[in-house]
């Protein structure tokens, strides 16, 4: 009995190491694949550089339009926290009532600020702005209302300031609130078809590189057919002959990645001149921001799934079709 | 138990043409025969059945105590890493040396780099080339490129070896050296079967016969 455990005791570990052996060796062999397969693409660097650039580019182009949206989101939304609602008041308010009401509306929590502008004051400023001086003048009796400026709180969504907006119009002493917001709606309608627009984009782009990566590892297995027939003739499973091509896609799919963060940024140079006056004109509030390290993150991920798919829907099809005869 | 066995084997081409009419044969573990015949006599598709790359029509083929009707498509990569496959253009790769060449078969086992490397200069010694590992195939004469082609047929310790015309493309001086070499080779115990149409290169020897004639088997 102890002799057949220990027999049993040997088999496991003789087992065992086996195993660890052929495991030593399946790590080795994808190592192996790792590097030969971009030894592989070195050699031949001008096809694989032209393929790693469109691939690139690919990439770029719903990146950069990624970036723009970002960008152009957040400008929106500075813009969203400069809105004023113009309240104009009843003409024949006193101007003392006009300026209780404009320091009543601090109260709501939903007004950041206010700024009363009596008749006489709307009168003096239309008149420096305007040149009409004489004309209005002529008119004897001042035709402005009373008006109060207000500024909702910057936090408040697009639709918690139109009910402001009609809170305020509804007022007894109040003739009309207005906020002349039809063009930051329509701003936004447009941002959010750029938006959609970018991902429509990056899906065909996505499908574009798909269909390189897989027409490139085509070629590759056609030029390569006889040494995968004797590869299959020594024994090679699928499996060993499928590996190498499948690590071309994931290089192609890395180094197309960053061909296009290189597209990118040469593009943030190239804009950086026209891009600097504009942040200047809005005294520096307005900071261009980049795809940001989840973005690279993500568009790495991005090259790497589609250069894989890329190899993948092509490289069992074509190598089924070659048996040695 | 016979290494090869051959069970009234018919093979007949898609197109029609018969190439292996009732052939029985055996060839027995240890053995090295010859396999003759004018060319399509049926010698090719007789090596093709062993290594998987034809099946037969009707009848048994029985390698090693395997009968390769059981092995199915996904086993075959399985079943050829135990026959080692000698060719007339030789199939080397000329895209890295010989000692790669010669370590294909090791590395499609998925062995360790140790393994390889003990083995894979064993094989070249026994062929006689192991000054040239790193050199590529297309620097070697022909004689030495299917001297490469041997070692990487007998590096992963095959059970049967097979040789589809080894000598075709050599001269006389050439084939006889590695015939030598495949007789060094049964000598150490590995079975072998040669397909040749060199008849002068056989009677030579004292080697059994195995003839073919338009796919029947010819009784010597």
């Amino acid at each position: 009995m102890p002799t057949a455990s220990r027999k049993q005791g040997t088999r496991t570990r003789l087992g065992e190491s086996a195993a660890a052996e052929s495991a030593k060796g399946w790590a080795a062999s994808h190592a192996r694949c790792l590097l030969e397969s971009l030894g592989r693409l070195s050699r031949r660097w001008i096809a694989s550089a032209l393929t790693i650039l469109v691939i690139g580019i690919a990439l770029a182009l719903p990146s950069g339009l990624f970036v723009v949206v970002k960008n152009m989101d957040r400008l929106a939304g500075q813009w969203h926290q400069s809105v004023q609602i113009s309240v104009y008041l009843d003409n024949d308010l006193p101007t003392e009532d006009g300026r209780q009401l404009a320091d009543d509306l601090l109260g709501d929590e939903r007004v950041a600020s206010t700024r009363f502008i009596s008749a006489a004051q709307g009168l003096d400023e239309f008149k420096k702005a305007s040149g009409f001086g004489a004309a209005l003048d002529a008119l004897g009796d001042n035709p402005l209302p009373g008006v109060i400026q207000v500024t909702p709180r910057a936090s408040l969504a697009p639709a918690a300031v139109g009910e402001l907006v009609a809170a305020l119009g509804q007022r007894d002493t109040v003739a009309k609130a207005s906020l002349d917001q039809a063009w930051l709606r329509r701003l936004t309608a447009i941002l959010d078809l750029l938006s959609r627009g970018s991902w429509v984009i990056g899906l065909l782009l996505s499908a574009a590189v798909v269909f390189i990566v897989g027409n490139t590892i085509r070629l590759d297995i056609e030029n390569r057919r006889q040494e995968i027939e004797v590869m299959k003739l020594l024994g090679a499973s699928d499996a060993f002959i499928r590996r190498p091509f499948l690590y071309s896609g994931l290089w192609y799919g890395l180094l197309g990645a960053f061909v296009a963060l290189l597209v990118l940024g040469i593009c943030r140079l190239a804009l950086g001149g026209s891009l600097a006056t504009l942040v200047s004109s809005y005294d520096g509030a307005l900071a261009i921001r980049g795809l940001g390290g989840r973005g690279v993150l993500w568009l790495i991920v991005a090259g790497l799934g589609l250069g894989w798919l890329g190899c993948v829907i092509t490289v069992n099809r074509e190598l089924a079709a070659i048996e040695p005869r | 138990m016979d290494i090869v066995t051959f069970d009234n084997v018919v093979k007949r081409y898609a197109g029609g043409k018969l190439a292996l009419d009732r052939v029985s044969l055996s060839l027995a573990r240890g053995e090295m025969a010859f396999l003759t015949g004018h060319s399509g006599a049926g010698k090719s598709t007789l090596m093709k059945l062993i290594g998987l790359i034809e099946r037969p029509t009707r009848g048994r083929v029985v390698i090693n105590g395997t009968d390769l009707a059981r092995v199915s498509r996904r086993q075959v990569p399985r079943y050829r890493q135990r026959v080692g496959l000698i060719f007339q253009n030789y199939n080397l790769l000329f895209d890295r040396t010989v000692f790669d060449n010669v370590a294909l078969p090791l590395v499609i086992r998925g062995q360790v780099h140790r393994d390889i490397t003990r083995r894979v200069r064993a094989a070249l010694d026994t062929v006689g080339l192991l000054s040239h590992e790193k050199k590529f195939p297309i620097t070697l004469s022909g004689g030495e490129q299917q001297r490469v082609g041997i070692a990487r047929a007998v590096v992963a310790r095959p059970h049967l070896l097979l040789a589809d015309e080894p000598t075709g493309n050599l001269d006389p001086e050439l084939s006889a050296d590695i015939m030598r070499l495949f007789t060094r080779l049964n000598e150490t115990g590995t079975s072998i079967m040669i397909a040749t149409h060199d008849i002068d290169l056989v009677q030579a020897m004292r080697y059994r016969r195995i003839t073919l004639d338009h796919g029947h088997l010819e009784q010597a």
